[in-house]
């Protein structure tokens, strides 16, 4: 066995990898081998640490410092300074790691201090290639426990008693789940992972998948093992290479140490894993819709009832959950239900990941018990708005979800609050905007994506998704007419209460919140035909003020030559202007502005 | 896998390649590895730390390295802090004091004297 005096993890999410992780192992192989350091200093490749916005990030331990934003060509200073001679390399660490010329540990910044990891704890810790590694930090020993000293009674109790609920989207208890799955009748019957993660702001699936497979495996096992399955289906979107990769990896890896496959511990339990690819249509992650994507049908949802526990897979009873679910599983079979019931609220027990993106300074994935508050997340975690931008809303639950307001802020976020506020948990996604951000906008944007993905099974949804979208078409573009928001909320209250599935009845989300919390920006487009976030281009007109000092530099950008004036005289902005804002970047006067 | 046991093992083995980058409270030995430090012959020091760790199977110690510890004519210098206990400085250390420190204040709790700070004039 070797042993290293220090391990550098080099983070390989797909964030940092998109910022040029690679090209830094790369470095550092190179400098560990010149410096012949490579016998006392091991890389470790792991999954996402989470800040996201910091990345490429690289951790070296036993002094858990905290590089960030590290680049090639910074490594052979960390290696020289850091790895060779003890010095920690401080203008390279991450900002907050620096106070007062103290340098602190990765868990003494704020962005993890107020975090709890569950199902995120070995993301950004273990070498998510390295079954061991996985097992050196109690991996399997829940799967042990289950099969050797637990009944399948005892099992379902312990997951029904912790609380935990389903972090796909709905909040389902997840104890329950199982056990109806248990009771139905049939001889054959799978556990299905929900790996679709169809939020385009959500990557806390493909954390667990790339950083911790091994968790996904070893909860499915053990959720096989309850219900009375022995073959399990991860569903996984194409587009998560790396996730799709490792997880391979780790199944393989689980085969050939026998935590796959037959006997399993020696207990007569046979279980086997194997992965589905999806081609990344948000419907697909509908859990009707992925099981017929599965069966090789069209991804399109069929009616509930039945629900799968009954008729799932090849109309036999199934249990699907998603991956974040899962990976709460070893951990409450380890600590306990009590344990887990212990975090959270009255009636949202545990932890929920949460992926924060928009108008924010920490962007990145984060772990909070629930009942944290929506400010402590997006002020002390996420490190408030930058530039010093007012807030003006955060949108919670992807396409499906609302956008909350300031006056809730200090709202404790779990499953039922939320969806009181209009918004709902979704799978975690976290969108902040500010002043700049219009609201009406934002509604037509994701209103935009779901149209694109509807599939077309049922009216409401193809049809009706797509008036309230020329809707708000109209709206932002200055056609708004006396009477077009009430028909929005008409049509919105309509199609939610008609829709075949969860995509058509939560499609109008966006719109009612926004409407319900900022009516008077929609009736700022409709009655005084102006954008007060100056967002829609056709609601704003360029104007010139007297600081012009006439430049030219703005006449000389603008393409469609809208712009007239002479040298050191006063320009004007005609007609032609098509809002393209090319000149307001060149003006070194800000002497453009919008109105 | 067929027993719990089996797992045990594995789990043991595995635990010492990733022992350092648990948060602990254990011993920690350092190795002042500034410029003065490695050409006073430290890097010997530091690998025959890791070395003895190693051979020995001390699980809760740390080995970790340090800049300029300030007393650059006494180098190389370690450092050995235990919890509840004053920290220990060593001075003008080799691989073999470095053995010796291991064997007697690491595993029986008895600082080698001769070797600390204070027995230097
Ligand atoms: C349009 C739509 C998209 C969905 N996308 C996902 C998804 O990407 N991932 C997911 O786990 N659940 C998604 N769900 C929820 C699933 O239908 C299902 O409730 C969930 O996977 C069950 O797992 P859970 O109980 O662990 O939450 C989606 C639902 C709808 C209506």
């Amino acid at each position: 066995m070797e042993l290293y005096r220090s391990h550098v993890l080099v983070c390989g999410g797909t964030g940092c990898t998109s910022s040029g992780s690679i090209s830094i192992e790369d470095a550092l192989k190179t400098e560990l081998a010149k410096h012949k350091l490579e016998k006392e200093v091991k890389m470790v490749r792991t999954g996402c640490f989470g800040l996201c916005e910091a990345g490429p990030i690289v951790i070296v331990y036993p002094e858990g410092a905290f590089y960030s934003q590290v680049k090639a060509e910074d490594i052979s200073r960390i290696t020289e300074e850091h790895l060779l001679k003890g010095r920690i390399v401080t203008d390279l660490l991450f900002k907050e790691a620096v106070v007062e010329d103290q340098v602190r540990s990765i868990n003494e910044i704020d962005f993890y201090r107020k975090q709890k990891r569950v199902a995120l704890r070995n993301c950004g810790v273990i070498d998510p290639e390295d079954i061991t590694e996985y097992i050196a930090f109690d991996g399997y020993k829940a799967l042990g426990k289950v099969l050797t000293e637990m009944t399948k009674e005892e099992l379902i109790e312990t997951i029904k008693k912790s609380g935990l609920r389903g972090r796909g989207g709905g909040g389902f208890p997840t104890g329950l789940k199982w056990e109806f799955t248990y009771k139905a009748t049939g001889t054959q019957k799978y556990v299905v992972c929900n790996a679709d993660e169809g939020d385009p702001g959500a990557f806390m699936d493909r954390s667990v998948l790339e950083g911790d497979p091994h968790a996904l495996i070893e909860a499915m096992a053990i959720a096989g093992y309850a219900v009375g399955a022995n073959q399990g289906y991860v569903y996984v979107r194409a587009e998560y290479p790396i996730a799709v990769h490792r997880l391979q990896i780790a199944i393989d890896q689980a085969r050939e140490n026998e935590l796959l496959g037959k006997n399993i511990f020696d207990t007569g339990f046979d279980f086997d894993l194997e992965i589905r690819l999806g081609a990344g249509a948000f419907v697909c992650g509908e859990e009707t819709a992925l099981l017929n994507s599965i069966e090789g049908k069209r991804g399109m949802p069929r009616p509930r009832p039945p629900f799968p526990a009954i008729k799932g897979l090849w109309e036999k009873p199934t249990l699907l959950s998603n991956v974040e679910t899962y990976a709460n599983i070893p951990q409450i079979i380890l600590n306990g239900a009590e344990w887990f019931a212990g975090i959270g609220t009255e009636k949202s027990k545990g932890t929920k990941v949460f992926a924060l993106g928009g108008k924010i300074n920490n962007t990145g994935l984060l772990e909070i018990p629930m009942g944290t508050t929506l400010r402590e997340v997006i002020f002390e975690i996420g490190g408030g708005i930058p530039d010093g931008k007012a807030f003006k809303a955060v949108q919670t639950g992807g396409p499906s979800g609302g956008c909350i307001a300031t006056e809730h802020l200090d709202t404790p976020i779990d499953y039922d609050n939320l969806i009181s506020l209009g918004s709902m948990m979704g799978s975690g996604g976290m969108i902040v905007m500010d002043e700049d951000n219009c609201m009406v906008d934002i509604a037509r944007f994701f209103l935009d994506f779901t149209v694109d993905e509807s599939c077309g099974k049922c009216p409401p949804c193809r049809i009706g998704t797509k008036r309230m979208l020329e809707l708000l078409d109209k709206i932002t573009e200055g056609n708004g007419e006396d009477g077009d928001i009430e028909k929005l909320e008409k049509l919105a209250v309509n199609i939610k209460a008609s829709s075949l599935c969860g995509l058509g009845q939560t499609a109008p989300n966006p719109v009612l919140s926004t409407i319900k919390y900022f009516r008077h920006e929609y009736e700022a487009h409709v009655y005084d035909k102006k954008c007060p976030s100056g967002v829609c281009q056709n609601l704003l007109n360029y104007v010139i003020t007297n600081d012009c000092k006439g430049c030219t530099l703005c006449k000389k950008v603008c393409p469609v030559n809208a712009i007239s004036g002479e040298v050191k005289k006063l320009h004007t902005i005609s007609d032609a202007c098509i809002k393209c804002g090319a000149c307001v970047d060149k003006c070194p006067f800000k002497a453009i502005i919008k109105q | 896998m067929k027993s719990l046991m089996e797992l045990a093992k594995i789990r043991e083995e595995a635990m010492k390649k990733v022992d350092i980058r648990n948060d602990r409270e254990g011993t920690r030995i350092v190795v002042g590895m500034a410029t003065c430090g490695i050409s006073a012959g430290a890097r010997p020091v530091l690998m025959a730390a890791v070395e003895e760790v190693r051979t020995r199977n001390l699980q809760e110690i740390v080995v970790s390295q340090t800049g300029c510890i300030g007393i650059c004519r006494l180098e190389p210098l370690v450092e050995v802090y235990k919890q509840g206990e004053e920290k220990v400085t060593y001075v003008e250390m080799t691989a073999d004091k470095m053995k010796r420190v291991i064997a007697e204040h690491i595993v029986n709790g008895k600082v080698v004297n001769e070797y600390t700070i204070g027995s230097v004039k």
